[in-house]
């Protein structure tokens, strides 16, 4: 059984449907990329998955449990962390209190004290800044902190909203090799990207939504040589 | 020596303002709202003080407990009663109810304990200090005040900054969604700031009715607004903002009631506020709001 199921979820604002019955699945060790022009309902999807927004009907099981009437603070403790769009990390807070933030959940203060260790050896500029204020950081290290404060929460899954957006060319690969090191490490990841052709060099598979639907999906790489995919998403 | 004792007399005015301002600018900070009864709350607090020491006979402090305690379930049971079904309504709406919560709490003290005042006997038995052959006098009433404010700044610092329910406060005064993604639970973070907020308005309760032995319906109303242009000169949400804020609108008022007009004191405070928008509408330690592109 998939380790996060979506089945014909409908998301609105108002009277304006976002999600029109999308259904998707995500093993245990798998990177998905959902990709999409603007608007298509990436970032509502994300939302959904962990309680900011709440679905009218359809459901979301992770781990066999239903989803869409938890709340979001529950969710992160049930093993789904959340890297927002537009990184969104405490920005009068430091970097160490930020880590701290994200296991806000967690008991165990060896573990947690074992873990900021661990994300200082995957991001060692967080390291160097440990006791900066965030908001002073650049923006690829408020990315790579948002990331690493996710990974607080010893999650089972991390989705991402849009990682690379506003990055020079070099961070962005740069942040595209951390996801990569992510997954190595045992963590499933749900990525949601602009960047498409990156996006889909680093995924298993590959979900492509438009205007709330999925219209596409399959292996990412075969994707990545699909006509329409390389017209409507690849540039070329 | 008559300006060092207005000076005094300024600095233990304002602390009683900025134990309030402190609750004002919690609930500020982190709810994102204006409580306007707060200063209500604070009526509340004399009252439950006076109740336990003249009809039970109890001693201070267990009154001053009692308060404590009741204040801090009231500030729970408003924010959940009138607030929290408000959390997504516009924050003008949140404000009207605010108010109207202000005129309950004023009119239900006025349909139990009606409108006369009565006499409070002031909770603080600490001597006063004569200095200079008793030129200057500092009330026992005067230093209580001044000590408790700073103990009480130094303690909500420390709470705010070092432990994890205040590091959710903060996560929550900035980026609500973002806590929740943290899994830090909004209703319960920001019930526990009007627990706080509400508890330090049973202490200033405690302060005020000592420092001015009157107590009636109206009593919370005017030092609350005068507590929220402390908050609001200090730098809204910021803590040290608050008490310097208190400080000085405190001074302000006793010195501008000394040396210029007792009848115009009041709207000399209000002139300072007014200043203070216009020049500085941040206050004195406010930081620079940073609109999210």
């Amino acid at each position: 059984m998939a380790m996060l199921e979506v089945k014909d979820l409908y998301v609105s604002y108002g009277m304006i449907a976002a999600l029109k019955g999308i259904s998707f699945e995500v093993n245990e060790g798998e990177v998905i990329a959902l990709i999409g022009a603007n608007g298509a309902g990436k970032t509502t999807t994300l939302h959904t998955l962990t309680g900011l927004l709440h679905a009218k009907s359809g459901s979301i099981t992770f781990d066999g449990k239903e989803l869409t009437k938890t709340p979001a603070h529950k969710i992160v403790e049930m093993g789904i962390a959340h890297v927002p769009e537009g990184r969104r990390i405490f920005q009068n807070l430091t970097v160490l209190d930020n880590l701290k933030l994200g296991a806000f959940t967690r008991k165990d203060k060896a573990g947690i004290a074992k873990d900021i260790e661990e994300v200082y050896e995957l991001f060692p500029r967080l390291a160097e800044r440990k006791t900066q204020i965030a908001g002073t950081l650049s923006g690829g290290e408020q990315q790579m902190l948002a990331m690493g404060r996710a990974l607080m929460s010893k999650p089972k899954i991390v989705v991402m909203d849009e990682p690379s957006m506003g990055l020079s060319p070099l961070l962005v690969s740069k942040i595209f090799e951390i996801i990569e090191m992510i997954r190595e490490r045992g963590t499933t990841v749900l990525l949601v990207e602009q960047n498409a052709k990156k996006a889909l060099a680093i995924s298993d598979r590959a979900y492509v939504l438009e205007t709330g639907k999925i219209v596409l999906s399959g292996d990412a790489h075969e994707l990545m040589n699909d006509d329409s995919v390389k017209k409507a998403y690849l540039g070329e | 020596m008559g300006f060092l004792n207005n000076l005094i007399n300024g600095i233990s005015l304002g602390s009683i303002y900025a134990v309030i301002a402190l609750g004002y600018t919690l609930v500020y900070g982190i709810a994102k709202m204006l409580n306007f009864a707060h200063g209500d709350v604070i009526m509340v607090g004399g009252y439950v003080i006076f109740i336990a020491m003249t009809s039970f006979g109890l001693n201070s402090w267990i009154s001053i407990l009692l308060a404590v305690i009741a204040c801090t379930l009231l500030g729970i049971v408003i924010e959940k009663v009138a607030y929290k079904p408000l959390r997504q309504a516009t924050s003008l709406a949140v404000l009207i109810t605010a108010i109207g919560v202000s005129y309950f709490l004023q009119n239900m003290a006025l349909l139990i304990f009606g409108e006369k005042p009565v006499n409070f006997t002031s909770v603080v038995n600490v001597p006063s200090l004569k200095l200079f052959d008793g030129k200057i006098v500092i009330s026992g009433e005067t230093s209580t005040a001044i000590v408790i404010s700073i103990l009480i700044v130094v303690g909500l610092s420390l709470f705010i900054n070092k432990t994890k329910s205040g590091r959710a406060m903060l996560a929550v005064s900035e980026d609500r969604g973002a806590a929740e993604l943290m899994g830090v639970n909004i209703n319960r973070t920001i019930s526990l700031t009007f627990a706080i907020g509400s508890g330090l308005a049973a202490i200033a309760g405690a302060l005020l009715c000592s420092a001015y032995p009157t107590l009636q319906n109206t009593t919370g109303a005017m030092p609350g607004i005068k507590a929220f242009v402390a908050a609001v000169f200090g730098g809204i949400g910021s803590i040290p903002g608050a008490m310097i804020g208190g400080i000085l609108i405190g001074i302000i008022e006793i010195l501008g009631r000394a040396y210029i007009s007792p009848q115009l004191a009041d709207a000399i405070v209000f002139a300072v506020l007014i200043l203070v928008l216009i020049i500085k509408p941040t206050g004195i330690l406010g930081k620079k709001i940073n609109e999210k592109v």
